[in-house]
């Protein structure tokens, strides 16, 4: 077994095991950093930055930041959450977040993320942007409306289906998630209920037919508890027994 | 019908006088009157002004995301539409019959629906006009009004509509805009605890329900001659009922009357109902104007909501409320069944059914079971049809091969009833405002023939006492003379 050290975080002592990310140690001693395309079953990929911490006094994604002995983390402080709260106004006014109709409220983590950083204005000129959905696949719809464009799925599809039905095109603004077929459908493509990536989406894009709607309000993931306290619930660590997402076992249910 | 206010021959020499907007209803509408110089009321027109697009903003959703979209419509009884759109993707999904707990649990939400909209609408919105007078002090015409001088009376009120909340919040997982009812049935039954916590006050509330019956009575009975004569106007009908010929506000037949009483059609299976029902169009108003198409858009516009349900159903099956529908029929030799004021009374009669079709149901164990999903053959086309607390509301679907809606058409209650609101204004505006110099408290009449049909006149939501009142006349040359203004 690797040895332990420790670095502190918001001034007290993590441990952490060699080759952990600052993230990753801190899920495992039960302290929360907020994030969104940071997946315990993935590879780190630093995209959302809403993990963004100060290392050192310097600000990096916690995600991809190595720990590492000694260092001193700032996460829980008011200039990090105001700059996270940004980064998750920009994600709302970017696409067409209709929470009070959207199948994935109370289980999405973009929406439960706004909660608990107590974002309560987009507080940005929404782009409402012209995204008709995708659904050509008899059970399966794409909602390209509410893409955050974490990559969860075209990691997931790639890396655990082997199938690498998604992926992202464009650069800056015109960035956007597509599928692997010449027609751009995603009937034509080999994706399938039960693929890891289904089941991924942190948020209501990759969605199953005909089912929404059917967890009642009370019974859904973050109506209980909020994301900080359901998330470390899901992080692999010492005594939840748990060895994947706990949110991708649920949906797979 | 007063058809010869709704256009003036020569407008461009009329003074005109607006009500923008119309407080203590849903919505945001006005009404324009225009005058000649000797104060002779020439037109009068209700007016919807706003324009929400729902039917076209839901092609190309999937259906199921709309029976909890759609009930974003409204903020006072989202309940009706999001059973209605249910109702309609019910026959897309091929689920004929739904199980016994969906299709309970589904009427107890509905009836928790009517009860709390009743109560709001009778006790918060219009009570201070029924209590105080039509012209009585502006001042204290409003809810703060009537629980400054009837504490119980307007304690009783919040807490009936508090009710009707808590049965909504237990069905549908929340108060306002909840997501239980999904093509098929539902997905959640009631516990026990939740089934407790109703009973335990239901009695009350009957008990309540029953004494505001006996006001909304009193009140006309002091007040004969003006509630009878008020805004009357004689209509057709429309409503469903059961096959028994018994209220029933979640699911029945059409049934239309023409104003003699004679039948004009009956029993009629919804799905079809523009072989019936056809929508005509006026350059004026955003709001179509439904009509019976066998006797033409002129002939043909009829009345809808509690009045015409109470008086359209043969009987009601619970005791109370059958006992004071029979009374109210029986009033004043029937003639009450035509004013436009028995809407109140009409109202509570059925808030009283409500709560006791509450109760009813409280009993009834099938709403503990766990089987709420059906579905068979699946369907193109789906027509959903429910009495909301203002009428006949119906939602129709058409969704495509990759289950996403094509095509929409609502008609909400107030929707059928524009014709008739526009006749009741007319009928007030001749009796009250004719040849009289315009005050404050004469242009509330207006106010309170329009409340008196409960419209929600865009089906929006609004905080109730934001809407300020403001008036203006307006001289032939465009000049403004004269205003008065009411702040929230």
């Amino acid at each position: 077994m690797s040895e332990t050290h420790t670095f502190r975080l918001d001034g007290d002592e993590v441990p952490f095991a060699e080759g952990q990310t600052v993230i990753q140690a801190a899920l495992s001693a039960g302290r929360y950093i907020p994030h969104l395309c940071y997946h315990p079953e993935f590879k780190p990929h630093g995209s959302c930055k809403v993990c963004t911490v100060k290392a050192d006094g310097r600000a990096a994604a916690s995600c991809t930041l190595p720990a590492r002995a000694g260092m001193a983390v700032e996460s829980d402080t008011e200039e990090m959450n105001d700059l996270r709260r940004t980064l998750v106004q920009m994600l709302f006014a970017e696409g067409n977040h209709f929470c009070p109709s959207c199948e994935k409220s109370g289980n999405c983590m973009l929406q439960a993320l706004g909660y608990d950083l107590g974002v309560m204005t987009a507080g940005f000129r929404h782009f409402f942007p012209d995204r008709p959905v995708d659904a050509s696949h008899p059970d399966l719809l794409l909602d390209f409306n509410r893409c955050i464009l974490c990559e969860l799925c075209v990691r997931a599809s790639c890396e655990v289906d082997e199938k690498c039905v998604f992926a992202l095109s464009g650069r800056g603004l015109d960035k956007h998630l597509v599928v692997n077929a010449v027609s751009g459908r995603l009937a034509d493509t080999d994706v399938a209920l039960g693929d890891k990536a289904v089941e991924v989406c942190p948020v209501g894009v990759i969605l199953k037919k005909r089912v929404g709607f059917a967890q009642p309000i009370g019974a859904r993931r973050y109506d209980a508890r909020p994301i900080s306290a359901q998330a470390l619930d899901d992080a692999p660590r010492p005594g939840n027994h748990r060895s994947g997402c706990g949110a991708c076992e649920e949906g797979a249910k | 019908m007063i058809s010869h206010l709704e256009t003036a021959e020569h407008p461009e020499k009329l003074r005109r006088v607006a009500i923008e907007p119309i407080s203590r209803v849903e919505g945001h509408g006005k009404v324009t009157l225009l005058l000649d110089e000797d104060d002779h009321v020439r037109q009068a027109r209700l007016h919807i002004v706003e324009f929400r697009g729902f039917e076209k903003f839901i092609q190309g959703r999937p259906y199921w995301e709309v029976p909890v979209m759609v009930q974003r419509l409204c903020g006072i009884c989202p309940v009706s539409h999001h059973l209605a759109a249910a109702k309609a993707l019910d026959q897309v999904v091929g689920a004929t019959h739904l199980t016994p707990t969906a299709e309970k649990l589904r009427r107890l939400m509905h009836y928790g629906q009517i009860l709390q909209s009743h109560a709001l609408h009778f006790f918060h919105l219009s009570s201070p006009d029924l209590l105080f007078g039509f012209g009585s002090d502006v001042a204290r015409r409003n809810i703060v009004g009537v629980a400054a001088a009837y504490p119980e009376i307007a304690r009783q009120g919040i807490l009936l509509r508090k009710f009707g909340q808590e049965v909504i919040r237990v069905t549908a997982g929340k108060r306002v805009h909840g997501t239980s009812a999904v093509p098929g049935g539902v997905n959640k039954n009631l516990d026990k605890d939740e089934r407790d916590i109703l009973l335990k006050d239901v009695y009350q509330m009957i008990g309540w329900s029953r004494d505001a019956v006996h006001l909304a009575r009193r009140l006309f009975e002091q007040n004969l001659e003006e509630y009878n004569a008020f805004g009357r106007f004689a209509a057709h009908n429309l409503s469903l009922v059961r096959a028994d010929g018994a209220m029933d506000l979640y699911h029945g037949g059409l049934r239309a009357r023409d104003k003699d009483g004679k039948t004009l059609f009956d029993h009629v299976e919804y799905s079809h109902y523009w072989d019936y029902i056809f929508e005509d169009v006026k350059a004026w108003s955003y709001m179509k104007f439904p009509f019976f198409r066998s006797l033409g858009p002129e002939d043909g516009w009829y009345r809808v909501g509690p009045l015409t349900r109470v008086t359209q159903c043969d009987f009601i099956d619970t005791p109370l409320a059958d006992h004071e529908r029979r009374d109210f029929i029986a009033f004043d030799n029937g003639r009450a069944t035509g004013a436009t004021l028995a809407y109140h009374w009409a109202r509570m009669i059925e808030m009283l059914h409500a709560a006791e079709m509450i109760k009813e149901l409280l009993h009834d164990d099938d709403l503990l079971g766990s089987d709420l999903l059906v579905q068979g053959e699946r369907q193109e086309r789906g027509v959903g049809m429910i009495e909301a607390p203002r009428g006949t509301l119906i939602h129709h679907y058409r969704v495509d091969e990759n289950d996403l809606v094509v095509r929409a058409n609502l008609i909400v209650s107030t929707t059928h009833n524009n014709q008739a609101m526009n006749e009741a204004i007319r009928r007030v505006a001749e009796q009250y405002l004719d040849g009289r110099q315009l005050t404050e408290g004469l242009l509330n009449h207006i106010e309170v023939a329009v409340r008196a049909f409960d419209p929600c006149l865009s089906c929006a939501t609004h905080a109730l006492g934001k809407m300020p009142l403001e008036l203006e006349l307006v001289d032939a040359e465009g000049t403004r003379i004269d205003a008065l203004s009411r702040a929230a």
